[in-house]
């Protein structure tokens, strides 16, 4: 089933004087790559905070369509419900791993709800109930699978403090797949990383998507988002400036404006003088 | 090549020494400071109550003079060791010793501990020591639960043994509930309170939730203090009943528990019960936290310890986790209270002091967040070894001090600081806790 995930329309954000989002819309794609750039200050963090529940937008909507056609308005969720119920996954900016456990735990808590149910609350995990065994085996065993397809297989029972910092990338991109979840937010995930590593990200992210995981993402790294994306947003000081296909984008003359910091017209002439 | 390094140590060499020099004279002049007029000047009343003063700069300079050689040793010895870390001050040899005791220790004190009231049977003293560290490992237990593996810094977790502790006291005072009937009622009790102070103090963070906590230990004693018609105010409960060995009562009279075994009656019969009582509660407490940290509420809660932020974005909720950490660990206060309070047989507003949350605490982070044995092994430290400084008359606490320091700088992560995966695909390798975070919860 294809059509729209998530539909946001007149997303404002304002803290106190500041308005660091105004009146945003956009629509992401089921089984799509989304991605959402922009200079630096120009709000797609808060866009994020916004549809994860970190932040109380101050106006707009945000509707998630699911595959069996169930609506969930995300503005009315908060906190752990957009995670639990509406299935909407997120990863940060600065990795929020948690480094005292290792690889497997982290990807075991990410599955605390459904073993939580099969833990029957705790009550039926602590007499060691068949049930419980059988679900928690489960939860290891699709642990172990993501594991192997981040390859970090072999630091299953390595604390995630210690991993290298492209791997700790991989193991949060893991950790928020294990939530099952069917909008994935990525907050930056190649930042910082090398050319190979960024290579095996877009990998990595375009194998999500095959798979029926819509995704949305913020990145600066252009390779990354002109490879991978199927549909970008551009944003600058809280607004939508241009959206559309990869390519339409790279050529908009407001994008580059607001990329350079130069206004409009001045990068017209200068792409005119460069054909 | 070789004459370049040789050249290069013997430069660091030197700055090494002026570095030592000079580190030892700061502290000389601290001391100097410090001392001149505790030391250096003292003064006394006369007999018609004038001032009389007289100097001692003797004394002063002697004490200066330490000072400045035991700063110069230490830096030497510090120097020779390498720098203060966990990896290099344990050679990798001490540090497999220490792995394979490790492992030995845990049975070794559990078998060690059945045997106490059979090697000691005699010795009454030994056997209330032990009663009296085992409560404090059970009370490490339980207050672990919130703060080492939830890591929500709690100071008034007293409280929750005093609710057990009264719990027991006024049932079986007024309505002459038994022991074994009240035990469960008390640790419900306080666990109820435990998510009573839970549902206001759930927004505070770090310093914050410490004092709030602070705060509702101490209202707890107070409203037992004042409640006067309920609670008897400071004169506090007495003639609380002795439990009984299910339904048996360890008396001296015909029905007693001697009797009907056909042995002679002895009082050190109820003080080696009461032992073996607080082993099963304390062994109870151990087993069910290793059980839950195992389950996904333990690894939820470890996971609120090392980040709050991350653990809400994979759909965990924080507000019920962190409830369950504090009625989890106020029930197991609950239950020790219980325990106190037939022990005792008498309570009073006085036995749930500040004092006593900074002691369990203490021990807590004393044995290494988190670490079942650590927790253990400081109660036994901190409790066993204040009976055992005994012998240093006034000066007890000024040697108990100075080894908890000496203790924080050689393990500032407690005395186990490490912690062991809950799950594991090949082998668990334990993680030190330099990587785990204490929490801000």
């Amino acid at each position: 089933m294809s059509g729209t995930i998530l539909d946001v329309q007149g997303l404002t954000m304002r803290f106190g004087g500041v308005v660091a989002v105004n009146g945003l819309s956009f629509t992401a794609e089921r089984h799509k790559i989304t991605a959402l750039i922009g200079p630096n200050g120009a709000g797609k963090t808060t866009v994020f905070n916004c549809i994860t529940g970190f932040y109380k937008p101050t106006s707009g909507t945000m509707r998630l369509t699911h595959d069996d056609g169930r609506i969930i308005q995300l503005e009315r969720l908060n906190d752990f419900r957009i995670s639990k119920q509406a299935k909407v996954a997120r990863t940060f900016q600065n990795i929020r791993l948690f480094p005292g456990m290792t690889a497997l735990e982290n990807l075991m808590v990410a599955q605390h709800n459904t073993l939580m149910l099969a833990s029957g609350f705790t009550f039926l995990g602590l007499i060691g109930a068949p049930s419980y065994r059988a679900a928690e085996k489960h939860a290891i065993d699709q642990a172990k699978q993501w594991l192997e397809r981040i390859s970090l297989l072999d630091r299953a029972d390595d604390a995630a403090g210690n991993l290298a910092y492209g791997d700790q990338r991989r193991l949060e991109i893991a950790r928020a797949m294990c939530t099952e979840p069917s909008l994935l937010c990525l907050d930056e995930p190649a930042a910082g990383l090398n050319a190979r590593e960024s290579a095996s990200l877009s990998e990595l992210l375009i194998s999500i998507r095959n798979q029926g995981t819509s995704i949305l993402l913020i990145e600066h790294d252009m390779s990354v988002v002109m490879e991978i994306s199927d549909h970008i947003v551009v944003m600058d000081y809280g607004v939508k400036i241009a959206e559309g296909a990869p390519q339409d984008v790279r050529d908009n003359p407001k994008v580059i404006a607001a990329y350079l910091g130069a206004d409009e017209e001045e990068a017209a002439a200068v792409m005119e003088s460069g054909t | 090549m070789t004459g370049a390094s040789t050249d290069l140590t013997r430069a660091a060499r030197r700055e090494g020494i002026a570095f030592i020099f000079k580190k030892a004279l700061i502290s000389a002049f601290v001391a100097l400071m410090l001392f001149s007029l505790m030391i250096g000047v003292r003064t006394e009343a006369g007999p018609t109550g004038q001032l009389i003063y007289w100097t001692r700069f003797g004394d002063l300079a002697s004490i200066v003079g330490i000072v400045f050689v035991g700063s110069i040793v230490i830096e030497l010895l510090r120097q020779w060791w390498g720098p203060a870390g966990i990896a290099s001050v344990v050679p990798p040899s001490a540090q497999r010793a220490l792995d394979f005791a490790g492992r030995a220790i845990p049975p070794l004190l559990l078998i060690f501990t059945f045997l106490v009231p059979v090697i000691f049977y005699n010795q009454r003293y030994i056997l209330d020591l032990g009663i009296l560290v085992l409560t404090y490992v059970m009370l490490g237990w339980g207050l672990n639960v919130v703060v080492g593996l939830a890591g929500l810094l709690d100071l008034g977790y007293v409280a929750f043994y005093a609710v057990g502790a009264y719990s027991y006291a006024l049932l079986s005072t007024n309505f002459g509930l038994s022991f074994w009937i009240c035990l469960p009622l008390a640790g419900i009790l306080a666990a109820f309170w435990g998510v009573l102070l839970g549902f206001p103090v759930l927004r505070l963070r770090g310093d914050y939730l410490a004092i709030v906590t602070l705060a509702f230990g101490e209202i707890i004693r107070l409203v037992i203090i004042n409640w006067q018609s309920l609670t008897g105010g400071p004169n506090g409960v007495s003639g609380i009943p002795r439990p009984s060995f299910f339904g048996i009562p360890l008396t001296p009279g015909d029905d007693g528990l001697a009797a009907k075994l056909g042995i002679e009656f002895s009082p050190t019969h109820r003080i080696v019960f009461l032992f073996y009582v607080i082993l099963a509660l304390a062994l109870l407490t151990n087993w069910v936290t290793i059980r839950l940290r195992r389950l996904p509420i333990g690894r939820a809660w470890e996971a609120l310890r090392e980040d709050e932020v991350a653990c809400r974005a994979l759909g965990i909720n924080t507000t019920t986790t962190k409830l369950t950490a504090f009625a989890t660990g106020a029930m197991f206060g609950g239950f020790a209270g219980a325990f106190f309070a037939t022990r005792q047989g008498f309570i009073s507003p006085e036995s749930f002091t500040f004092q006593e949350s900074a002691l369990v605490l203490a021990i807590v982070v004393l044995g290494g967040m988190g670490s079942q044995l650590g927790v253990a092994l400081a109660a036994l430290t901190l409790i066993g070894g204040f009976e055992l400084f005994r012998g240093f008359d006034q000066y007890r606490m000024l040697v108990f001090g100075m080894a908890m320091v000496f203790l924080m700088i050689w393990r500032p992560r407690g005395l186990i600081g490490r912690r062991a995966p809950t799950v594991f695909l090949k082998q668990s390798t334990a993680i030190s806790s330099e990587l785990a975070r204490e929490g801000r919860g």
